[in-house]
């Protein structure tokens, strides 16, 4: 895993600085609210309903555990024992005092962790496939490609000051876990004709209120260039994104505004003259940041574990776990936990300190102190051996950390809402409680299969609604919560927006709409067919009757 | 109002002209907005007395690429400190078209962006302060952050290049 050299620690140590004198100044009103704003808002603090908050990142999702100890400790000491890990890999605290931050910040530093551009109109934390390094899919690491955007973009002082906020996304393998398509930029790992790999760029993707999947924008970028490229289309972004009106100041709309072949033209015209300058990276420098991701020190296995075989046949709640949230790696004889942050009623992506501290040490014993974040708010251990996975299960579930409902119904992404949120216009933590209460009998879930539903409390769309098989908008009416839901949508590298299916439903009525829909879809799915699947073959219409009859 | 260049205070030694309205009929210096500069070229190249454009968000700094030479000052306006196509302006007039002569930002110029302007390339700082607090502002500002990931035109030694440098010592070395 990348440590930071004396560069990069002597950088977040200024920053630090540089951030608690800007604290300063505030508190003893050298400048205003409105000046501190984008001051504090390149921090990741926001102010909230109730508190400021602050948004830690966790570049490309990827955790050490004295790192996630840290936040486990940060947690305690600063907030009220409670992280929320979110969409975008990161984790917010709710609960911090303002001229406490910069001290939280200091204790992040000395983990080589930071706040820095996790908010504001700048180029936002890159992330990635939570598995990368480990999922056995996988063209190559994608890791050492986002460490680099992590350096291109820490202060870039071109792009610190865009039209909006702007976020990156990479995928190292063919089935998308990165969500890349629904980014201001996408990367693609793949083969070009000549057998190099290399990068499919797409861009203009998002959610919020103006949802669009991205669209190629070249097929095909070499390592070597892709950061120049990079460079071409934030330079096009900052120059002729529009600026006149926040809701339409996203990458995403120049794209859809002009179009993609004018988008192309600008940004192929941009690089042309840019290409061979000081952002080529060279080889030897990429191969420099591929070894500081190098695989750990792997066993050498066979695939096969026969304790762990045992202990399936012999534990059926064990072998539910290892069905739904253990995944294939390309060691031989490792495997892929996946930690749930979703038990049946909780808030999804919640995590004690003491929970935190205990991934922390599970990770240390049981997957080489390697631990991630997931776009989908759970936490995984990567490298984990199978013959360990029933230690550690066991240990996950004294800790209600084993959940095993990982791509199921109640494996909920929800935004914080209006228990949390200043822009939000409805609760989703509540709902998804309820939901999750409602499918809580496991062997249900399994049954039902993969179903991802996703909730947002207002149509900035931070709990994915869109891409959700099953999206869940809240809305407020005249003072009252209702409820869109949206079919088909998914985040996959088969992306698609999902369709509003119709009139809003009250809080009353909207768990039982999502039960009639799962009814509707195990009346009517043929044999392997996934929610998704059902729903891309029949359409919209036979879900809609269970929804409305002849409403 | 103050403006820093060079680690010091300087004069306003320019005259703003607006995109209307009668030159200056002496040897003044002038400063022109850009369209006004495209509209009246070959007068204002006749002129005597110095001679600045202002950019302001939405022009373009390729209209100015066969003229550069003619110009001995810049100026970039920042109507909000939250605008940064200014910073695109500077590096492309710098990196892509060598311009040699003074580049200042005016407008909404406050301290925390002045480390970004400078290292896009600018080199004079239009505050709102008085003298002293301006200078003050821009020096605490240039030295608050001494790591640098990105390659500009600035000549700061980025940290890539550093540790390239080490690498080849430290082989050298063995």
């Amino acid at each position: 895993m990348y440590r930071y050299d004396d560069f990069d620690r002597q950088l977040v140590l200024e920053r630090t600085e540089q951030f608690r004198e800007q604290v300063e100044r505030r508190l003893s009103g050298d400048i205003t609210e409105e000046q501190f704003r984008p001051l504090r808002l390149m921090n990741g603090v926001y102010l909230q309903l109730h508190a400021y908050m602050l948004r830690v990142a966790v570049p490309y999702g990827t955790l050490r555990a004295d790192q996630l100890r840290q936040l486990g400790y940060i947690a305690r000491r600063y907030d009220k024992g409670y992280g929320h890990f979110t969409t975008r890999q990161n984790i917010q605290y709710n609960w911090p005092k303002l001229d406490e931050i910069p001290d939280a910040l200091l204790d992040l530093a000395k983990v080589e962790m930071h706040a820095i551009q996790t908010s504001g109109n700048c180029i936002r934390n890159t992330t990635t496939d939570q598995y990368a390094g480990a999922a056995a899919d996988e063209i190559e690491d994608p890791r050492p490609y986002c460490e680099l955007i992590r350096q291109w973009s820490t202060f870039h002082p071109e792009f610190t000051y865009l039209p909006r906020k702007f976020k990156v996304a990479v995928t190292g393998s063919a089935n998308d876990r990165a969500a890349v398509k629904v980014h201001d930029i996408g990367l693609r790992m793949h083969h070009n004709d000549a057998g190099e790999v290399g990068f499919e760029v797409i861009v203009g993707g998002g959610l919020g209120r103006t949802p669009f999947v991205g669209k190629t924008v070249r097929d095909f970028i070499g390592k070597n260039d892709l950061f120049s490229y990079l460079e071409a289309i934030l330079r096009v972004y900052n120059r002729f994104g529009r600026r006149d009106n926040k809701y339409k100041a996203r990458f995403k709309i120049l794209v859809h505004e002009i179009g993609i072949e004018e988008v192309q033209r600008l940004v192929e015209e941009e690089w042309n003259l840019i290409k061979d300058g000081s952002l080529r990276v060279d080889d030897a420098e990429i191969a420099h940041y591929i070894e500081q991701f190098a695989p750990p020190a792997f066993e050498t296995l066979t695939d096969d574990d026969a304790e762990f075989e045992r202990r399936k046949a012999e534990n059926r709640e064990f072998a539910n776990w290892v069905r739904s949230n253990v995944i294939a790696h390309k060691q031989p004889g490792y495997a892929i936990a996946n930690v749930s942050l979703k038990p049946i009623g909780g808030i999804p992506g919640d995590a004690t300190d003491t929970q935190m501290e205990l991934v922390a040490d599970l990770s240390d014993q049981y997957s080489f102190g390697d631990v991630r974040v997931t776009h989908e708010q759970n936490l995984v251990l990567p490298h984990v051996k199978k013959a360990d996975l029933f230690s550690l299960w066991a240990e996950l579930k004294n800790a209600n950390l084993a959940t095993a409902n990982l791509g199921y119904v109640s494996d909920i992404i929800c935004c914080p809402g209006l228990d949390y949120c200043a822009l939000a216009t409805a609760r989703s933590i509540p709902l998804s409680q309820r939901i999750s209460e409602r499918f809580s009998d496991l062997d249900r879930q399994h049954d039902i299969g993969e179903l991802k539903i996703k909730i947002s409390g207002c149509i900035n769309a931070c709990g994915h609604h869109h891409v959700g098989h099953i999206g869940i908008l809240g809305l407020d009416k005249r003072g009252k919560e209702f409820y869109q839901i949206t079919l088909g949508g998914d985040a996959s590298e088969n992306a698609e927006i999902g369709k509003i299916a119709g009139a809003g439903f009250s809080e009353a009525e909207v768990v039982d709409a999502i039960e009639s829909l799962v009814t509707k879809y195990l009346g009517i799915r043929e044999t392997g067919e996934r929610f998704i699947d059902t729903y891309r073959r029949v359409g919209m219409d036979p879900f809609k009757e269970v929804l409305y009859g002849d409403r | 109002m103050a403006i820093v260049k060079n680690d010091s205070v300087i004069d306003q030694e320019w005259i703003t002209v607006d995109i209307e309205g009668d030159l200056p009929a002496g040897e003044e210096n002038i400063i022109v907005p850009l369209a006004r500069f495209k509209e009246e070229r070959e007068t204002l190249i006749g002129r005597n007395g110095g001679l600045g454009v202002q950019l302001n968000s939405g022009d373009a700094p390729e209209d100015l690429a066969d003229d550069l030479d003619r110009l001995s000052i810049i100026t970039v306006n920042f109507p909000a400190y939250t605008d940064g196509r200014g910073y695109s302006y500077a590096r492309v007039l710098r990196e892509r078209f060598g311009f040699k002569g003074e580049l200042r930002a005016i407008g909404d110029v406050l301290r925390d962006q002045i480390l970004y302007m400078h290292r896009c390339g600018f080199d004079a700082y239009e505050l709102k302060n008085d003298d002293d607090v301006s200078l003050t502002k821009v020096r605490a500002a240039l030295k608050e952050m001494t790591v640098y990931y990105q390659p500009t035109g600035d000549g700061r030694a980025t940290a890539a290049s550093l540790r390239e440098q080490r690498r080849a010592a430290i082989k050298t070395a063995s």
